[in-house]
């Protein structure tokens, strides 16, 4: 997508990138760190910065309505403890913004 | 206002292809093409608002590959698990003992070899393998090239087994109508709670292997109460694929998925 942007705006590389990151979309936030070096070498993302934005996640209660944070999928609903959840926040996994020069 | 996404229900619906932007009036909603805002910044720099999914472009194809099947009245099920619980015995087993009664396609997904497409098409069966080489899952585009070499007819049943993998495979829709998690009783019951994103994106749930429960440790209530956890609608079929015990079930839940996929006409 970064190479496509910036063959498009007939830049030369990306200076920043801000990626949106959800708690649940299942990405290791240490994984991406140690993967991120090699995967941008030798293209327009090797000298940008990266910026992570982390998105908590978030469900509601399908039996109470109650929204509240979660760590995990298998949370359940702090008040009632129904299992029964929609996630509303934290599936996330975007690019937000690009920086080209 | 709208109560459920609050869109005004004032504003009138247009929708135009991005290469024609004459607006075609329809009533309600505005559908109007997203172009990424670009900021000029000094020394001629430019900040592109992009707010998109990484994975658009296997979403998008599998969206495509969901309205492919449901026009032909496909039912695509994608079949998941960790390697060797028993999805390609599952597979032969049903392959043989419903032969005549359903039209049947297969998707073979493995990093190497044709082993797997080898025992299906001895159930001649029609199917393609993938081989992903180096790669943990299966995505939509794959799914799209498969379908143009199997050409599945109408009203048939896809098979895609996906690779042994319950993590990957998870985060990559195919454009299935159902996934099938498969998880057998030489595993740990625990394993929704280890791999909850996987269980939580299935609708069904089976348990193969039943045969050897009285040999090993596996509680399936407690696999069941773990899987509920994370997906309370997740259905479950308990089933061994030496034995027989429980096949009907599952033949009963193809039947249904065949009976109830939408036709269109």
């Amino acid at each position: 997508m970064a190479e496509e942007k910036v063959k498009e705006n007939h830049a030369t590389s990306v200076e920043s990138i801000d990626l949106v990151i959800g708690d649940l979309a299942g990405v290791d936030r240490q994984a991406l760190e140690f993967a991120w070096y090699s995967a941008v070498e030798n293209t327009v993302l090797q000298m940008a910065k990266k910026n992570i934005i982390h998105v908590p996640a978030k469900a509601k209660c399908l039996e109470c309505d109650c929204e509240f944070e979660i760590k995990e999928l298998y949370d359940s609903c702090p008040l009632c403890a129904e299992p029964l959840l929609q996630i509303v926040q934290g599936k996330e996994l975007q690019i937000k913004s690009m920086v080209l020069n | 206002m709208c109560a459920t996404c609050g869109c005004d229900s004032e504003a009138k619906i247009s929708i135009h292809r991005i290469d024609q932007p004459e607006s075609l009036n329809l009533g309600n909603i505005k559908f109007i093409p997203v172009e990424p805002k670009i900021t000029t910044l000094p020394n001629g720099r430019k900040q592109i608002d992009l707010e998109q999914d990484i994975l658009l472009k296997n979403n998008l194809r599998a969206e495509r590959n969901r309205r492919f099947f449901l026009a032909k009245n496909i039912v695509a099920l994608n079949l998941v698990s960790s390697p060797g619980s028993g999805k390609t015995s599952l597979l032969e087993r049903t392959l043989h003992d419903l032969k005549g009664q359903e039209n049947f396609y297969v998707i073979e997904g493995d990093q190497q070899t044709s082993n797997d497409a080898d025992r299906i098409a001895a159930t001649q069966v029609p199917v393609v393998q993938i081989n992903t080489g180096k790669g943990c899952h299966l995505d939509a585009e794959m799914i799209w090239d498969a379908i143009q070499q199997l050409k599945p007819a109408d009203n048939s049943i896809l098979f895609i087994e996906n690779i042994g993998n319950l993590v990957c495979p998870a985060m990559f829709d195919l454009g299935e109508q159902k996934r099938v998690v498969i998880i057998s009783v030489t595993e740990g019951d625990d394993k929704p709670l280890k791999y909850p994103d996987m269980f939580q994106s299935s609708q069904l749930c089976i348990i193969n292997k039943i045969d050897l429960l009285p040999y090993v440790k596996f509680d399936v209530e407690s696999t069941k109460r773990y899987a509920r956890k994370i997906n309370p609608t997740n259905q479950f079929i308990e089933l061994s694929c030496t034995s027989g015990e429980g096949l009907g079930k599952w033949y009963e839940w193809l039947k249904k998925e065949m009976i109830e996929a939408p036709v269109v006409v």
